[in-house]
């Protein structure tokens, strides 16, 4: 436990002193910013029954913040070390080697989370100074955050896998874009070709990312949704502990 | 402290090393030598737990390596070749980290820092960024980090590699220090390297074990025959027929120098040392004499050496 947390706070930190870091949170907080305009816009037009958090999700902003920022995170985790041999000792450290992977998870995780924060001031302000009813509470906010935890933990799950699989940082980008963008093509799928009933339908259903997140910005927690992401991040992080392991099977 | 019994390691395709098998005692700084490619690295990362051999067993303080890793790893310092450090973190900060993560505790922590930053004379780069160090300080950041958990036996590959000639005098020293209070296992290319710091020697080649033996016995082996070079003022003819004639020079080459000197290099058979006799000759014919060495084997002899004596060996059964 003292080396998990150990290993956290030195990850988190290095986000911090290079300027990957900081390049990230300033794309994020510029999507952001995007976002809050469009927001404005769409407010100012005709007065609307959505809370705000759905109206964030009905722009494009959210899915093109996650599927970028993941890869970019995540991609430094295990091939940044490997590439510069700091993997070596880091491992003969005595340290479990799933202690490892979890704080690898649990800091690349702390830091999408943070870069998300400018998101809770743009909701403040908005609704701050709009005249209406106020379109916000602190639950669908809640909630809005729970699905960007889920879905994010997800991604950098992923993430954490590709780059556990390589020494090079761009492949790690790549193969979690790609894999990312996978995912989510899967969920767009069930939207634009609805499945007449049928086990497809169903499946389909269960794995639609986007529908989930739909019901997570209306306030909405599914259990089955929460079973769903956590079962996935701990199917990736098994997996990335089986590769990390691997170097010492015989 | 280290047992090693048949240890072999093969990658896809190539065996590293070969059914390996040493022991080092407690205390004792036990150099490993051995030109590229040799298994140098390859046995360090299996005695430091990075990766599993293929067969045969490894044992540090009794404890098998590869079934009891975490334990065997909490007595390990080991500094990889190259020496890999995070460049963006600050002496201190980093030594701290490498402390906590290998289970150095509370209050423990700040007086270990001291302790390494003293020994490995740091202090006055504490606070300076790692990546902005030369490569001496950095060099001697890595052997701090090993030294931070005070192990048993700490595991050093190539500690001395990549650094000018007063960087590589300070490490040394700084690894001279460390004996006594912990058994070292390094490894280096360089012969006068273990010479100077270690009490026993492993020759490693090609994956196999070629000598063992303490540093004087192979300084004996090392200069017993190496080559003669003099530099001599005397008529060729003369001098000719007095290296045809002695006994124990079995080949020899001359050349001519400026004036009347003539440069001779003698190879002598095994074991001979025709030093004092090229002297007292010099002198009984009254030869002027200028210089007289003994080349030293360099180890790409010792390994020719080594290596040249197996198969007559095995011809010979």
């Amino acid at each position: 436990m003292r080396g998990y947390l150990t290993l956290v706070r030195r990850d988190l930190g290095s986000f911090f002193v290079s300027i990957t870091g900081y390049m990230i949170i300033a794309m994020v907080t510029l999507l952001l910013g995007a976002s809050f305009v469009v927001l404005v816009e769409s407010l100012n037009q005709e007065s609307t029954n959505l809370p705000l958090t759905e109206l964030f999700y009905s722009t494009f902003y959210f899915w093109l913040i996650l599927l970028l920022a993941a890869p970019v995170i995540t991609m430094r985790s295990f091939a940044l070390e490997k590439s510069t041999g700091t993997y070596e000792t880091l491992m003969t450290a005595p340290v479990a080697d799933s202690q490892v992977v979890l704080a690898k998870f649990t800091s690349a995780l702390l830091f999408y989370l943070l870069m998300w924060l400018p998101l809770v001031v743009c909701m403040v302000i908005l609704n701050r100074f709009s005249a209406e009813i106020p379109s916000i509470n602190v639950g669908q906010l809640l909630t809005t955050f729970l699905g960007i935890l889920l879905l994010g933990g997800l991604y950098i799950a992923l993430g954490c896998f590709a780059s556990s699989l390589t020494r090079s940082q761009i492949l790690a980008a790549m193969l979690t874009l790609m894999l990312g963008i996978g995912l989510f093509l899967v969920s767009y799928l069930s939207l634009t070709l609805p499945f007449q009933g049928g086990w497809q339908g169903e499946l389909m259903g269960h794995v639609s990312m986007i529908e989930h997140m739909q019901e997570f910005v209306r306030g909405v927690i599914d259990t089955r949704y929460l079973v769903f992401y956590v079962s996935g991040i701990a199917f990736f992080l098994f997996l990335t502990l089986k590769v990390i392991e691997s170097r010492r099977w015989k | 402290m280290i047992q090693v019994e048949n240890l072999t390691k093969r990658y896809t395709g190539q065996t590293a090393i070969s059914e390996l098998s040493f022991n080092v005692g407690a205390g004792e700084i036990v150099g490993l030598l051995g030109p590229n490619g040799a298994g140098k690295t390859t046995t360090m990362r299996i005695l430091a737990g990075y990766m599993p051999a293929s067969s045969g067993a490894a044992r540090i303080g009794g404890l098998d390596v590869f079934y009891h890793s975490r334990q065997v790893r909490e007595r390990i310092g080991y500094m990889p070749e190259n020496n890999p450090l995070y460049p963006e973190m600050r002496v201190k900060e980093y030594l701290k980290f490498r402390a906590r993560l290998k289970g150095v505790r509370g209050k423990q922590v700040r007086s270990r820092l001291n302790a390494v930053l003293e020994q490995c004379h740091l202090k006055e780069v504490s606070r300076k960024i790692i990546g902005q160090l030369s490569k001496g300080y950095r060099q001697r950041v890595g052997l701090a980090d090993a030294l931070i958990h005070k192990p048993d036996l700490l595991i050093l590959d190539e500690p001395t590699l990549g650094l000018d000639p007063n960087q590589i005098r300070s490490v040394r020293q700084l690894i001279k220090d460390l004996a006594g209070a912990h058994t070292i296992l390094l490894s280096t290319h360089i012969l006068p390297e273990v010479e100077m710091t270690s009490d026993r020697v492993l020759i490693l080649d090609q994956g196999k074990i070629r000598a063992a033996d303490t540093t004087e016995n192979l300084q004996t082996l090392i200069s017993g025959g190496g080559q003669v070079i003099a530099e001599l003022a005397a008529p060729e003819a003369a001098l000719r027929e007095f290296l045809e004639n002695a006994p124990d020079a079995e080949q020899y080459d001359l050349s001519p120098l400026d004036g009347e000197f003539f440069r001779c290099a003698i190879t002598p058979r095994a074991g001979a040392d025709l030093r004092s006799m090229v002297y007292n000759e010099a002198r009984a014919r009254d030869w002027e004499l200028r210089e007289l060495t003994r080349s030293r084997y360099s180890l790409e002899d010792i390994f020719v050496h080594l290596t040249r004596e197996e198969p007559e060996a095995e011809s010979e059964e």
